[in-house]
């Protein structure tokens, strides 16, 4: 599903080169709840961008869903982001003009998929138990339902992986708890996410943790056990 | 993305701001109105100064003397020579030798101090023939015009524009009533009907027509029985151009003159006087054109300058829209219908406006000419404020559309 072999970003700040990834592989099968953790500045948010393809390597391959996106362009890029990834982010970036059933629908607007675009995006609300709030703006729904229509959102197209990014990093324990137990349902729907947290006990949702410490991967474990809140 | 969505996407984002969206497009309402008026004012002087001339008769020529040289060759002013006669006159009207010239009449006149009563009124005094009134487009609202035989016995009748009966009887039937011109008693036979063409230039309602034998005989004294200018009708005004060639072979033979450039008399078509006349209009209308089309310009800049503020505001929106599969021509699309949307809607409204103002300003000013709107300068004006909106839109929308997804989404 996913493959990363040798990926290193580096970022250049006026004359300084700041390595963010230092020769990173990794393969994700499908089906597979992962977890990165490790502390900030240790590169994964940039593993992240680069899963996302929100960035491009600076060097090394990476296979999506058979997809070689290391060579692709901004719109090509744009098209794999659009089908094949659907994004969870900390802070939900819904677009706030927009109610809720709008925001989900939007994914199918840019992929030109006209076809029941509406009864999809109810569908996918749906499914995250969002149903009677789908007229909703944003800021008439709280942190934990925002948080489900962005979840919603990534799943409208029925993406080959999800991507959450601290997805319960603004959310108190209940919330987390809900959200975390959506993600873990999706799994076992057949789902593949990619989790990014720096929490123990989210990361503990997850069949397999992998940890990142200044750009290079320092342990890749998959844990049977489960923490108390998980269960 | 459809346009369709497009433009969903633009009034949503429009409505959200409503306040700086209907500012934005005061400018353009406020340009294309200004364009639509002022064009349509200038319009309107062209077609009132055309019809002005046009009641005149298209199809006329005047012959003047043209600049008299004394003895020594010093040229004078124009129209000073004293060329012309009566016989001249009766040359031209020969259909023999000038077959697109219908007739001709003499005209020779001044001011003149028109007394009835206790009433005084100065006018435009002129001695003519009994053809005038067919050469010079005058109709005749009551009584008749002087014939031949009053012209022979240089009788003192005279006929009146509207304006002086109006001003000399107020009221009264001016008609068998004996007025004084210039202290001599003429008896008033006939009164014009009006022209309709008050307001700059000569005012052709306020005028004194007499038989021209009277005017030398009673009222321009010491001058001569000389002609002042003599008015040829033509055939059509197809036909000007050969009449004036006619009628400058007649002069040219009768006053022994071998070389065409050392005549002394000039013709003058109203053919000329329009086209002159057109040009004049014609810069003036640019010109007003011109400067309204620089509100519309400053107007097209505070798009630019709101659209710019916009997508600054909207870069999270933006790097989402990237984030979830926005292409870069989606994004810039959005921002252009926005920014079209904008000048369009302006522009649609700034018509209104236009046609509004340019019905109510005429019955405010009086003086202001009936602006005359034509179809295709509202589809202008309205083409051209999308083309605004596209024009100052497009540096906007390419910033936002080549925002890079994880900066966006970074922006706070």
């Amino acid at each position: 599903m996913i493959t990363l072999e040798g990926i290193t970003k580096v970022y250049r700040t006026g004359e300084v080169e700041v390595p963010a990834l230092k020769g990173v592989s990794l393969h994700i099968p499908e089906g597979e709840f992962i977890a990165i953790m490790g502390p900030s500045g240790s590169g994964k948010s940039t593993l992240m961008n680069v899963i996302g393809c929100l960035d491009q390597p600076s060097a090394g391959r990476y296979i999506l869903d058979g997809y070689d996106v290391s060579a692709l362009s901004d719109d090509q890029l744009a098209w794999i982001r659009n089908r094949k990834i659907g994004f969870v982010f900390q802070s939900y970036n819904l677009i706030p003009r927009a109610s809720a059933v709008h925001n989900v629908e939007m994914p199918l607007i840019y992929a030109g998929d006209n076809q029941q675009r509406r009864e999809r995006a109810m569908a996918a609300l749906e499914s995250v138990g969002l149903l009677e709030r789908a007229g909703h703006l944003p800021n008439e729904l709280s942190g934990g339902q925002q948080q489900r229509v962005a979840v919603a959102r990534a799943l409208v197209t029925d993406p080959a992986i999800l991507l959450a990014d601290e997805p319960t990093g603004n959310l108190d324990s209940e919330s987390s708890l809900e959200i975390m137990k959506l993600l873990r349902d999706l799994n076992q729907q057949g789902r593949t996410i990619v989790l990014i947290t720096h929490e123990p006990d989210i990361a503990a949702f997850a069949q397999r943790v992998v940890r990142l410490r200044d750009g290079v991967i320092v342990s890749d474990e998959r844990s049977a056990v489960t923490t108390e809140m998980a269960r | 993305m459809s346009v369709l969505e497009g433009l969903r996407l633009a009034v949503n984002g429009l409505l959200s701001n409503r306040l700086r969206s209907a500012l934005t497009m005061l400018g353009i309402l406020i340009g294309v109105s200004a364009v639509i008026l002022l064009v349509g004012v200038g319009n309107g002087a062209s077609v009132a100064v055309q019809q002005q001339i046009q009641s005149l008769g298209s199809n006329l020529l005047t012959v003047f003397p043209s600049n008299a040289r004394s003895t020594g060759g010093v040229q004078q002013g124009f129209g000073t020579g004293s060329s012309l006669t009566l016989d001249d006159v009766k040359a031209i009207a020969n259909r023999q030798t000038s077959p697109d010239v219908v007739t001709a009449i003499p005209s020779a006149g001044g001011r003149a101090q028109l007394t009835y009563g206790n009433q005084n009124w100065n006018s435009s005094l002129t001695g003519t023939t009994q053809d005038f009134p067919s050469v010079r487009n005058y109709q005749l609202a009551s009584g008749q015009f002087f014939t031949s035989g009053e012209v022979d016995a240089a009788s003192k009748v005279a006929v009146i524009g509207p304006t002086v009966a109006t001003n000399l009887f107020s009221g009264a039937d001016p008609i068998g009533q004996v007025m004084k011109i210039n202290r001599q008693n003429f008896r008033i036979i006939g009164v014009f009907a009006p022209k309709g063409s008050s307001g700059g230039f000569n005012n052709q309602d306020d005028v004194v027509v007499v038989p021209i034998t009277s005017a030398w005989s009673y009222l321009l004294g010491g001058r001569g029985r000389n002609v002042q200018q003599i008015y040829v009708e033509a055939t059509s005004a197809e036909a000007t151009t050969a009449a004036t060639t006619e009628v400058t072979q007649v002069l040219l033979d009768r006053h022994h003159i071998s070389d065409p450039t050392l005549a002394d008399f000039q013709i003058l078509s109203q053919q000329d006087v329009l086209n002159s006349a057109a040009s004049t209009t014609g810069v003036l209308t640019l010109m007003l054109g011109a400067i309204a089309g620089i509100s519309l310009v400053v107007g097209g800049i505070g798009i630019m300058n709101i659209m710019l503020v916009t997508v600054t505001e909207r870069t999270r929106e933006i790097g989402i829209r990237k984030a979830i599969g926005a292409r870069r021509q989606d994004i810039l699309l959005q921002f252009l219908i926005e920014s079209m949307f904008l000048s369009g809607l302006g522009g649609a409204l700034g018509i209104l406006i236009g046609f509004g103002l340019a019905k109510i300003l005429p019955l405010a000013v009086s003086t202001l000419p009936t602006p005359v709107i034509s179809t295709p300068s509202v589809f202008m004006a309205f083409g051209i404020s999308v083309g605004i909106g596209l024009f100052f839109g497009l540096y906007p929308a390419n910033r936002a559309a080549r925002l890079r997804p994880i900066e966006a989404l970074r922006y706070e």
